[in-house]
């Protein structure tokens, strides 16, 4: 080695001009495509003067609906890149046949599949379901914010920094190739040299702070800032679902978070915990990331639970039936997700009894997720069902996510999973239930909170285009995945030998390029509602004439949420406010203490990326510097003293007298 | 809108024309995993039907009452029963949690049973449906070794060993013993019983039995690096008789898979042809199993039995390079550190791995159960049948591990 190399290699660790993919045109296109849409937003943002608005409203917002909102951006944002990721899978996988190779080199492939895991998983389906319980949770328990707004803000950035590190692994080294779930010794230094599975793991454990802090601040919320009356069992279900969900959280991601330094100090310090050397288990793994793996599966999905509950009872004009089973359902699903993980690896030679064990258990999930189903079911009977579009997601929810269920209890059959295992039947189920309940669950969600978010109902038009390409579409991409599972076809693969496959995977494809059809007219949707919000204003607050809290504030609420605390005396505390005729107050207002925005959040999780890319391309000097950084920034804040302001009673009292010209112009129209 | 039904002929042609399509598809495909040809495989995928059955009871009724109830209560319907406050029934949330618990047991009895007599690690205790195992057969043995990205089979009775290309004798119990040089895979041949992971410096067991002699393809599994999409083999079922005369030609063929030759295979290499050896060396798959296939290694059973001895204290340090496998890069990369190995190395090593031979745990083995019969109510006489005619009630034993020695 040179001097001149030890000199670039202390300056730049591993990074290099051979770091940037230029022999990849799909890449180096991306790239060019990004790079220009980048510079136009930029100066788009620069043109209209827009920064200071972003920073101060924005990006330094503690108000937990503003980072509500800007977790479902995020989410939206990665939705997209996921799906590209998918929709290249697709192509690649219906070219492959009769000695084809696709237009994908194995390199680029591996990363696409693994990316699209981490991505759809922790960067999609995590900030939209963390962005609903932000939005919606505060809202439904009448309380002004979460307990820890400072720490919320921070969250979401931390969560955006991992998520900038997937996205620059796309244009500056690789991603990890190794699935998912990066088993070792695959994702070990000896069979993982590259970076990789370091961009995987500093991505994961940056946004792991960010989702554990948000877990803490939630169950908190939930626990200590619910309004005067809303004993546990009158909280709203979402309420529920989302104290569950944030349960699981804080009790798993922490496994998350130490397998994955195991697996850090294996790659960077030379232990030997899941090497096949000196004793190394990599079995160990295998068991911890799926202790943190299959929970995780219920955090994304109670929420959505929570939001079909809300939806059903709103749409159906009817009260939930069966709300205490409901809340025991959930509760029974939080503590049995803790014990059916090893159902995820019955092929790695447990005894019969250990697996059936698990079998067990995990059959013994569905009877609650069954009854939570009837319960819907019997919301609706005896009701009047208005299909809006939440309510047509709700259905279609309730139509896949049976079958979804269904094939996950046969996976569960150990002698089935040993012959479906790894099998497209596999892929085909858990898009089954993460499309079918979570993404459903989702766009139920946006069509329902949208005008409480912004005042304004989305048009429903572009809205059904969507719903029913992304139904068909579904079931045209995965029915065919379903079926080759049956004829013992494996995941991951790149080339196919067997020609008469190359048929069902040109039907896979072409019902993604019907989903796309369908994420199209979704962004339409969004766009077309936008232009013409005036035409689509809310002014009531309560355009669905639902019966949960959020309800009773203004769309959108004002900053306080709620000029004075509301007093809860029923399950559906709105509708028996309507009912009461409980009028709002109109006087007696009082300034309203609350916290003053900070940019902490933000530098700290700038500081957190620069301290990851650091590490991941060992540049040692710059991880010392950025977590030096880090901590000094850390403890800088905390003696910030200037967190708090007065909303002054003036603009309290011109907030609502505005709400109340707004709900006399309704009345009006009405 | 329409209601009239169509006259019955026109549907029928309508019906027919709908699924002409669909079933030229569904024709063309093999659909192996629920028409397998080892009775392994076959009853597994008898337990993907009953329990798609089984579940169907409960699934179907809720998706037709979904439906049903969004078209009958729908706004527009007006419904008379319209009741906003009904929303608690004491007797319907009994049914909603005991239908699909009922369901559930029913399952989950299914589940104990299957998995158990579905064990990979049992031993095979019938030939299929009709046939017992006889008393006298000797299972085929056949140590399976996942290799970046290439699979390697070793028939210790035989001494032969072959890549990519898995030949057995149909209707005589195979028993799979697996391991893999580098990372993780899974050994899976849809047509003869479901799958095994296949895992470094372990050993996974399969027993399974092939009915029809054929050809038939094998895979990984499981998703193990950049050449995996080939990591296929041949199976092929042959009579006893071809098998022998199969086995035969391949020991007077040519190649030796001696320790050398197996540290040239294991290179990470894709697409590769089927090759037979003609002699193997007489503990590969142990010294596999055990990260001591190359010269100068000590073996893991060997370390574990230091340890156990409480180790070498300071001394063990020593072990390092001995011990080494793919720590410091890829087996195939890595020749023991040169320069590492000191004299003391040597003395170590020589003191106490003086063979270098691995040795192997005993391992567990579940017997199968020397009939089924009672599987159907524990020790009862099926009805209708004469005390004679249910054999094996009284010869049921429980298995239990080892205890066949």
């Amino acid at each position: 080695m040179t001097s001149a190399d030890q000199h670039w290699s202390f300056l730049f660790g591993k990074l290099s001009l051979e770091a940037l993919p230029l022999h990849e045109p799909i890449i180096v296109a991306t790239f060019a495509a990004v790079a220009v849409g980048g510079a136009a937003l930029v100066g788009a943002l620069t043109y209209f003067k827009l920064w200071g608005y972003l920073w101060h409203e924005w990006f330094t917002s503690v108000d937990h609906k503003k980072i509500g909102i800007m977790y479902m951006i995020l989410g939206l944002v990665m939705f997209l890149r996921g799906f590209a990721d998918a929709i290249m899978m697709r192509i690649q996988q219906a070219m492959a046949f009769n000695g084809s190779e696709g237009y994908l080199n194995a390199h680029h492939y591996d990363q696409i599949f693994t990316a699209h895991g981490v991505i759809m998983i922790f960067f999609v389906a995590m900030p939209f379901v963390t962005g609903l319980m932000n939005y919606v949770v505060p809202l439904q328990i009448g309380a002004r914010d979460v307990s820890f707004p400072f720490l919320n803000n921070f969250s979401f950035w931390m969560t955006t920094a991992g998520a900038m590190l997937v996205m620059a692994s796309l244009f500056i080294g690789e991603f990890a190739q190794t699935g998912w779930l990066a088993y070792p010794p695959l994702s070990g230094l000896s069979y993982s040299p590259g970076v990789g599975v370091d961009y995987y793991i500093w991505a994961l454990q940056i946004a792991g702070v960010g989702t554990t802090l948000s877990g803490i601040n939630l169950i908190a919320t939930i626990v200590k800032l619910r309004a005067p009356g809303m004993t546990m069992m009158k909280m709203p279900v979402f309420t529920w679902t989302s104290l569950c969900t944030n349960v699981l959280i804080v009790a798993s991601f922490p496994v998350l978070t130490a397998v994955l330094v195991l697996l850090t100090l294996d790659r960077y310090v030379g232990t030997n915990f899941f090497t096949n050397d000196f004793g190394g288990s990599p079995m160990m793994y295998v068991n911890l990331i799926w202790i943190w793996g299959h929970p995780e599966v219920y955090i994304l999905v109670l929420p959505v639970f929570g939001v079909f509950s809300e939806v059903t009872a709103t749409f159906s004009g009817k009260k939930l039936f069966g709300y205490s089973s409901m809340v025991y359902a959930t509760v029974v699903i939080t503590i049995l997700s803790y014990v059916v993980w090893l159902h995820h690896f019955f092929t790695m030679g447990s005894g019969a009894s250990v697996n059936s064990f698990f079998g067990i258990t995990t059959m013994v999930i569905s009877i609650p997720t069954g009854a939570k189903l009837f319960n819907w079911l019997f919301t609706m009977y005896r009701a009047r069902i208005r299909f809006d579009l939440p309510m047509m997601w709700t259905l279609a929810f309730m139509l896949t996510f049976v079958i979804g269920g269904m094939t996950g209890v046969l996976l569960a059959v150990p002698p089935a999973d040993f012959v479906l295992h790894n099998s497209l039947f596999l892929i085909a189920h858990f898009h089954n239930v993460i499309i079918g309940g979570v993404v459903f669950g989702v766009f139920a969600a946006i069509n329902y909170w949208w005008p409480k978010a912004f005042g304004f109902k989305l048009e429903p038009f572009w809205g059904k285009v969507s719903f029913w390409c992304w139904v068909v579409g579904f079931w045209l991409a995965f029915t065919p995945l379903y079926a080759m599972g049956l004829m013992g076809v494996t995941r991951r693969l790149r080339v196919f030998d067997d020609p008469s496959l190359q048929i069902w995977f040109v039907i896979a494809a072409i019902g993604a390029g019907v989903i796309a059809i369908g994420i199209a007219a979704m962004l339409l949707q969004y766009a077309v509602s936008i232009i013409r919000r005036d035409q689509n204003r809310d002014l009531t607050g309560d355009p669905w004439n639902a019966r949960t809290l959020e309800w009773a504030t203004s769309s959108p609420p004002p900053a306080y949420n709620f000029a004075f605390t509301p007093v809860v005396h029923d399950l559906d505390a709105w509708t028996g406010m309507k009912r009461a005729g409980v009028g709002r107050p109109l006087e007696g207002f009082r300034p309203i203490h609350m916290p003053k925005n900070t940019g902490a959040g933000v530098i700290l999780a700038g500081l957190s990326t620069v301290c990851g890319f650091a590490l991941i391309w060992h540049v040692w000097w710059l991880a010392a510097v950025g977590f030096a950084a880090l901590l000094i920034t850390a403890i800088a804040h905390t003696f910030n003293y200037r967190r708090d302001f007065h909303i002054p009673v003036e603009t309290v009292i011109e907030t609502e007298a505005a709400r109340t010209r707004e709900l006399a112009l309704a009345g009006a129209a009405a | 809108m329409d209601t009239e039904p169509a006259p019955p002929p026109f549907r029928k042609l309508l019906l027919a024309l709908a699924l002409l399509p669909l079933t030229s598809l569904l024709g063309g495909c093999d659909w192996v995993v629920l028409n397998p040809l080892g009775d392994v495989a076959r009853q597994q995928a008898d337990l993907v039907v009953i329990s798609t059955w089984l579940m169907l009871l409960i699934i179907v009724p809720v998706m037709a009452l979904t439906v049903f109830f969004a078209w009958k209560y729908r706004a527009a319907n007006d419904a008379p029963d319209y009741d906003p406050e009904w929303s608690h029934s004491t007797q319907l949330e009994l049914v909603i949690w005991s239908a699909p618990l009922l369901i559930i047991i029913a399952l989950g009895a299914v589940t104990w049973v299957g998995t158990h007599l579905l064990d990979p690690y049992r031993t095979i205790g019938r030939i299929d449906q009709a046939r017992d195992v006889p008393a006298s057969a000797k299972p085929l043995e056949v140590q399976v070794v996942a290799l970046n990205w290439k699979w390697l089979f070793i028939y210790p009775e035989q001494q032969i060993a072959t890549v990519n290309e898995l030949v057995v004798p149909v209707d005589r119990p195979l028993r799979f013993r697996i391991s893999s040089s580098a990372v993780m895979n899974s050994f899976y041949a849809p047509a003869l019983a479901g799958q095994i992971y296949a895992m470094p410096g372990m050993e996974t067991k399969l027993h399974a039995v092939l009915n029809k002699a054929g050809q038939y393809e094998g895979f990984s599994a499981n998703y193990s690096g950049a050449g995996f999409s080939h990591m296929h083999f041949a199976l092929r079922g042959v009579d006893e008789a071809n098998f022998a005369r199969w086995a035969q030609d391949v020991r007077k063929g040519a190649g030796n898979l001696d320790r050398a030759a197996y540290l040239n295979l294991e290179k990470p290499s894709e697409k590769e042809p089927v090759r037979h050896y003609a002699s193997v060396a007489p503990d590969l798959f142990d010294a596999v199993v055990n990260l001591c296939v190359r010269p100068g290694k000590m073996c893991m059973s060997q370390m574990m039995a230091l340890d156990a001895r409480g180790g070498m204290g300071n001394a063990g340090r020593w072990n390092l390079a001995a011990l080494s496998y793919d720590k410091f890069g890829r087996e195939e990369v890595n020749t023991v550190l040169p320069g590492m190995l000191t004299e003391a190395d040597q003395v170590f090593i020589k003191a106490y791995c003086a063979d270098n031979r691995p040795m192997t745990a005993p391992g567990m083995e579940v017997k199968a159960p020397v009939s089924t019969a009672t599987l159907r109510g524990a020790g009862l006489v099926w009805p209708g049948a004469s005390p004679a005619a249910a054999p094996g009630t009284t010869k049921f034993a429980i298995a239990t591990p080892n205890s066949a020695s």
